[in-house]
């Protein structure tokens, strides 16, 4: 057990001769809501990418909870505790709502039965699907998507996907939850609940959040610490209001 | 919540006792029927096409439909179980009297030859996609029919003369084995590897931030393919004689393809349909266009699919097929007892179907997602 839940040291990644994100030093705390802001292109959603083993680092490395993960792939990664959301909504659209977080819950120890037991329908399938379900519908409550079960996920609302997404990667069991940009399509009333219901989990569920987000109202609000993304370096770093007010950031954001 | 539970349970112990009592009906009615002399020679020998057919169609099924993946080797599979099962059964019967037994255990040899070669085409899988992995099986079907074509001991180009099975009582076996098949692929479909697979067709990049193993299940979707593929091959190597190379060609692989797209991809009862029609046609055909005639049969053939499936697509024909179809039925009957309990029950039972065939073409585009590809070639894809 390390102090940090995550940790990440230089970590840095090009794509020929364009690097997009360079030597970026994380260090996040057990059940902390941490930020990461910055322009477009800074190069948020490629850390996000390299955090879940979906490009590998070309320099640097980093830690969960003390473990080097640097090199796994991405469903190791993930079944050392961290899932994610993605900017550009994944969610399996021709799936039901229940069936989504049903996929999620695959990996989870109190849910194995073997193909056989699938192909014969034994009383271990009956057993493990009605015990899924329940937890599914226990995730989808809450994130007020119960009643939404049985439609297909493509029919939801945008903002309701985003939560969606969101429970699904919770159903992964993590402990820490990367979420790029939640908020992004959402009305004001959905954006205040959405806070309400990150605090929430992170109670409920003992996570440590980082998420991505343009919306300054929605960062400062919730998150403990924040680090300022520009052309993939770090601009500033550390308490939020105090990071944002930043001068150089100020610049970055104008685009001075 | 309980309410719910007790209801699935009670659905899904009658459906179990439904489904066998189904598998004896059949099997009691077929042999009532052939013991009668109701079915003469050719018919049963069409349905014992049908029979390994459907089996044909609904493994190819898996691959394409379900796991998204392009395959136009199925025949090579099928070539593997034909000369390999009946080989082994000619082997079995020196020493096992029972020949019902001897062709249970060819089958399983069979499949579990046919299981090991779809485990080998399955490694190119994880990596290739669309077309290219198109022609890595398809080479795979001309390779395997060519090296059988080549031993001395299956018989070289004249085709290796298996014993045939008593054809009244094996088109009743092929149908017990075909709805055993069917049985096994939609309990698979609807357990939580079912759910896993389609969700690496739906999208791949987050089956895998969930944490779902995509090489163990494109290795085991293509293994079981393979082992029914096989099944299907010993039951047909049983049926003709001699198991003959030529039968097995790319034309052979892209028929079943034919099946699998006609019927639906992703639709199990769609397969079984189309299976049972194409093969009807093509016996029909053979069997009336004899003698001069015989040369236009492929264009016949070819003319009739084409038909078929402009049929298919015609949106004139939208609200008459939506009126008649089995889905809308269940989802009224479904409606009008309303209640979530109901629902519940039906979204388990519910096989996920709606792919497009250009989505398993063209290779990284996501299904379901109107993006257009990036143009220039980045490697690797740009993820957001
Ligand atoms: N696979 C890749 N190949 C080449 N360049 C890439 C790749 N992935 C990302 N980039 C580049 O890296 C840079 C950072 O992109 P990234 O998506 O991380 O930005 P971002 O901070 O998430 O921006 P936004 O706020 O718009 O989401 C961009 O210039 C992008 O074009
Ligand atoms: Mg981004």
């Amino acid at each position: 057990m390390s102090e940090f839940m995550l940790e990440t040291k230089n970590l840095g990644i090009s794509f020929g001769g364009l690097k997009a994100v360079q030597d970026v030093n994380l260090k996040i705390k057990k059940n902390e809501l941490y930020g990461l802001v910055g322009p477009n292109g800074a190069g948020k959603t490629t850390l996000f990418n390299m955090l879940t083993g979906v490009y590998q680092p070309t320099t640097g490395t980093f830690f969960l909870d003390g473990q080097e993960l640097k090199g796994m792939s991405q469903e190791k990664i993930n079944h050392k505790g961290i899932a994610r959301t993605f900017q550009n909504i994944r969610l399996f659209n021709n799936m039901s709502v229940i069936r989504n977080v049903l996929v999620a819950l695959h990996n989870q120890p109190e849910f194995k039965y073997s193909p056989f037991d699938g192909m014969l329908h034994t009383p271990k399938y009956f057993d493990v699907e009605i015990r899924m379900r329940d937890k599914a519908k226990e995730l989808l409550d809450v994130f007020g998507l119960l009643d939404e079960r049985n439609n297909l996920a493509c029919n939801l609302s945008y903002g309701t996907q985003r939560k969606l997404e969101i429970a699904r990667a919770l159903a992964t069991n993590p402990k820490l939850l990367l979420l790029d940009e939640p908020a992004a399509g959402m009305n004001p009333n959905e954006t205040a609940e959405l806070m309400e219901i990150i605090k929430k989990i992170r109670d409920d569920f003992d996570l440590t959040v980082l998420l991505i987000e343009h919306d300054m109202k929605f960062v400062s609000g919730l998150c403990d610490e924040v680090t300022v993304l520009n052309f993939g370096t770090t601009l500033a770093q550390g308490e939020t209001k105090e990071a944002l007010n930043n001068p150089e950031v100020i610049k970055a954001y104008i685009g001075g | 919540m309980s309410n719910f539970i007790s209801n699935v349970k009670k659905q899904f112990k009658f459906k179990h006792i439904a489904t066998w009592v189904i598998v004896a009906a059949v099997a009691v009615v077929l042999v009532i029927m052939s013991e009668s002399g109701l079915l003469n020679r050719s018919t049963i020998g069409l349905l014992s096409r049908i029979a390994y057919s459907i089996i044909l169609a609904v493994s190819l099924n898996l691959v394409v439909g379900f796991l998204g993946e392009l395959s136009l080797g199925h025949a090579g599979f099928m070539c593997l179980g034909a000369y390999i099962g009946t080989f082994v059964a000619s082997l079995l019967r020196e020493s096992i009297d029972n020949k019902l037994l001897v062709l249970i255990l060819a089958m399983l040899v069979g499949g579990l030859v046919a299981a090991f070669f779809g485990f080998i085409i399955g490694l190119p899988a994880l990596r290739l996609k669309g077309d290219y992995l198109a022609i890595v099986t398809l080479a795979f079907g001309e390779i395997v029919r060519n090296i059988f074509k080549n031993l001395e001991i299956f018989g070289g180009a004249m085709g290796y003369n298996s014993k045939t099975y008593n054809q009244k009582d094996l088109f009743v076996i092929a149908f017990v084995v075909v709805i055993i098949v069917l049985i096994l692929t939609q309990n698979l479909i609807r357990s939580k590897h079912g759910r896993a697979i389609t969700a690496i067709r739906d999208n791949e990049i987050a089956a895998k931030a969930m944490g779902i193993n995509v090489t163990f299940y494109k290795l085991f979707v293509f293994v079981v393919a393979a082992f029914f593929a096989g099944i299907a091959g010993v039951i047909y190597g049983h049926f003709t004689t001699p198991v003959l190379y030529t039968t097995f060609s790319y034309n052979y692989s892209i028929e079943i393809l034919v099946m699998v797209v006609l019927g639906g991809m992703g639709s199990i009862n769609g397969s079984i349909i189309a299976a049972t029609l194409i093969t009807v046609i093509n016996f029909v055909l053979q069997s009336k266009l004899s003698g001069g005639l015989a040369a236009i049969r492929l264009l016949v053939y070819a003319l009739i699919l084409i038909f078929v499936v402009i049929f298919n697509n015609a949106p004139a024909l939208k609200p008459i097929k939506e009126r008649f179809s089995i889905h809308n039925l269940k989802e009224k009957r479904i409606a009008k007892k309303k209640g979530t309990i109901v629902d519940d029950a039906a979204e388990w039972n519910r096989i996920e179907t709606k792919v497009k065939m250009d989505s398993i073409l063209t290779p990284d585009l996501p299904h379901n997602e109107n993006v257009t590809p990036d143009k220039e070639d980045k490697s690797p894809k740009e993820v957001k």
